[in-house]
């Protein structure tokens, strides 16, 4: 099997369009059973009572907004490496959900904070990291937005992200060094603190996070390709179909 | 390709570079005046915005004088290249048989000398103003000695990001900012620890490790980054 | 005469911008005493085939080699013995012409010779600018001095872009002759211009970039 066939546009383009509705579907279940889970199965907290139950959107949408910052960055890195234009387009494709994750586990975060705390805002180490992620996020795409020359704006993004994927470990370590007074880590991998239902609740959502955004990425390639290959025939015979 | 590392020509290449930004600056005073005056405002209008208490001004002292000269750095920044770019000289220097890492390096350390070094000897008197004890002040020029370095080092990607954006200024703060956060914690966290007493040490080790790894990195990716600017 | 071997040629070259296909297909080979002229209309993509041979943007397709080898393998050998003048003179305001030609020479990695900087710039007619900022010059002055880096540098490949624009008549005829003597000493050369060349003597490729034809230059 070749994975340059994989690799060209035209491929690529039809590919996706049939894996399109199956994680779209995927993603609709899943979330459909995570919520039921995690309103209905999943037990009252006895010390944060209903109010933990946002954390079944929080914590999945905070992993999902690292992963694809990491995900952009291996695109990126590929892209430069090997010049292949799908990883570019990929890793643009990416980056608005990356964002829109981080808006969410922000505001989550807010939401969950106000009863725990009993403020919307605290500058506990974990919410700062997420802070600073969407300032690299809104920077990766301003940096795409000022760049109208496609080839110059695919390379300039992915120097960028990269060097943010380099820092984030360091920013997150600083931010951890300068706030020592945070919540303990309430999620830890093991989950011996959690019930199984919460555990299943995160972990089903998890699963929707990343169907949904495998459906939304390939949504966006799918544009992409079709906008930079307009003067190819096979989208000229796409477009005149439709 | 080939050359060992440190050979004569390299060894002219680097020093071209800084003294000519060395002697454009020299010819060029205002522009330099601009940034540090800048420096002293911005630091000055915390006092005015949060009253002359001056155990509240000891307390946000280090970490205004550092916010102030990460804005600063980034203000003169905006034209590291910009200016070689309109008149075309970039160009010139890029297509030097010389690698563009030693061009950014050299460019880099030029602005930490004409802009960073500066920064040092106001600081002090700023530190006074914020009511910032001696001890307090020497760290405080450690920390932006071991610092700037980093500022004009990571600045540089911007610099190069953005070379002939509209907007490219903003753009490039936007870009940098957040790549400057460990400096900051670790710079304005020394100088917090002895005020708080529990020492500076270890914040100044790891603003070093920072350093270097600014060093290793940035000047590839800035270099990089400028290729793809010219293309 | 035998022919000379080939040292700057082009294979299968292509070039596009946005996605707008410039050029594809391009072949040349150019060999010492020679002179290119790149030719064709506005925004038919000569400045961009231009920047290709430098090697600041990289083509679409195809490939430039120097003295056989492909140039972004052998990127170092080759900037070292080639020179580019682009639209802009790379000429800084604030220093005085003498100063732009060490830091230019500096950047190139090379000592510099002050006499022989004088000299050039005396020959060039600049002998009563010499201690004068640049800013002070006129555009044609600025242009002289560019020049003189591209004859101190010694290259053996030039890339000019426009070379003549906003030279007077002597300078043109000055410009004529210091490309006739950069050819007739071995060296190549790459040029584009809008305006005609006299050039007698010298051996002159001419290749039309775009599909737009223009009428033969003199």
């Amino acid at each position: 099997m070749n994975l340059y066939h994989y690799a060209s546009p035209v491929t690529f383009y039809h590919l996706a369009g049939k894996l399109i509705p199956w994680f779209a579907w995927s993603a609709g279940l899943c979330t459909l059973a995570g919520l039921y889970i995690s309103f209905f199965v999943a037990p009252t907290d006895f010390q944060q009572g209903e109010a933990y139950r946002i954390i079944f959107i929080h914590v999945p949408a905070a992993w999902m907004s690292m992963f694809i910052y990491l995900i952009m960055a291996f695109w990126g890195a590929i892209g430069l490496a090997f010049n292949t234009r799908m990883s570019f387009m990929m890793a643009r494709a990416l980056a608005p959900t990356g964002a829109l994750f981080t808006f969410i586990a922000l505001w989550t975060g807010a939401w969950w904070g106000k009863p725990m705390w009993g403020a919307w805002w605290v500058w506990d180490a974990r919410l700062t990291s997420e802070l600073i992620l969407l300032f690299l996020y809104v920077g990766i795409i301003a940096l795409w937005a000022a760049i109208d020359d496609v080839r110059r704006g695919d390379r300039a993004g992915a120097l960028l992200t990269l060097i943010g994927a380099i820092n984030v470990p360091i920013i997150y370590f600083s931010v951890k060094w300068w706030n020592t007074l945070h919540q303990g880590a309430s999620i830890k991998p093991s989950g011996t603190s959690m019930d199984d239902a919460m555990l299943q609740g995160m972990l089903i959502m998890a699963f929707a996070s990343w169907f949904y955004t495998i459906a939304v990425a390939l949504y966006r390639v799918r544009g992409l390709i079709l906008e930079r290959e307009r003067q190819a025939e096979w989208v000229k015979a796409i477009l005149e179909r439709d | 390709m080939g050359r060992p590392w440190g050979s004569s020509s390299m060894t002219r290449f680097l020093l071209a570079v800084l003294r000519r930004d060395l002697t454009l600056a020299a010819r060029r005073r205002g522009d330099w005046l601009i940034a540090q005056f800048f420096f002293v405002m911005v630091a000055s209008l915390f006092p005015l915005g949060v009253g002359p208490e001056p155990q509240m001004l000891a307390r946000i002292g280090p970490g205004v004088l550092w916010v102030a000269a990460t804005l600063a750095s980034l203000l003169s920044l905006a034209r590291l290249f910009s200016d070689d770019h309109q008149d075309g000289s970039l160009e010139h220097m890029v297509l030097s048989p010389e690698p563009t890492v030693l061009l950014v390096l050299g460019k880099s350390l030029a602005h930490w000398l004409i802009y960073g070094i500066p920064l040092l000897a106001i600081a002090p008197v700023l530190g006074l103003q914020f009511n910032l004890s001696w001890e307090a002040i020497m760290v405080l020029e450690f920390s932006l000695l071991l610092g700037t370095p980093i500022l004009s080092l990571l600045g540089a990607v911007g610099a190069a990001l953005t070379l002939g954006l509209r907007g490219g200024g903003v753009l490039l703060t936007l870009l940098i900012l957040p790549l400057y956060v460990p400096a900051l914690i670790f710079g304005a966290g020394a100088v917090d620890g002895v005020i708080a007493g529990t020492g500076a040490q270890a914040h100044l080790s790891l603003l070093g490790a920072f350093l270097i790894l600014s060093l290793m990195i940035a000047p590839w990716i800035a270099a990089a980054s400028l290729r793809v600017s010219l293309e | 005469m035998s022919e000379p071997s080939p040292q700057l040629s082009v294979h299968d070259l292509a070039c596009a911008r946005g996605d707008r296909l410039l050029f594809k297909g391009m072949e040349f080979s150019l060999g010492p005493g020679e002179l290119l002229l790149v030719q064709g209309g506005n925004g038919q993509g000569k400045t961009s085939l231009l920047r290709l041979l430098t090697g600041l943007a990289r083509p679409e397709a195809g490939e430039i080699r120097w003295r056989g080898a492909p140039i972004h393998k052998t990127r170092e050998a080759y900037h070292a013995e080639m020179l580019y003048l682009g639209h802009a003179n790379g000429v800084k305001d604030d220093l005085n012409p003498v100063e732009n030609l060490r830091f230019a020479e500096g950047l190139q990695g090379r000592a510099f010779e002050e006499e022989r900087a004088v000299g050039l710039l005396t020959r060039l007619g600049l002998e009563r600018c010499l201690d004068l900022p640049c800013r002070v010059l006129s555009f044609g002055q600025r242009r002289r001095v560019a020049l003189s880096a591209l004859l101190l540098a010694d290259a053996r490949l030039w890339i000019l872009d426009e070379p003549l624009t906003g030279l007077d008549v002597h300078a043109v005829a000055l410009m004529e002759g210091l490309i006739r003597d950069h050819l007739n000493g071995g060296g190549l050369a790459v040029a584009t211009t809008h305006q005609a060349l006299n050039l007698e003597g010298v051996k002159v490729q001419r290749l039309l970039v775009g599909n737009v034809a223009i009428p033969e230059l003199a």
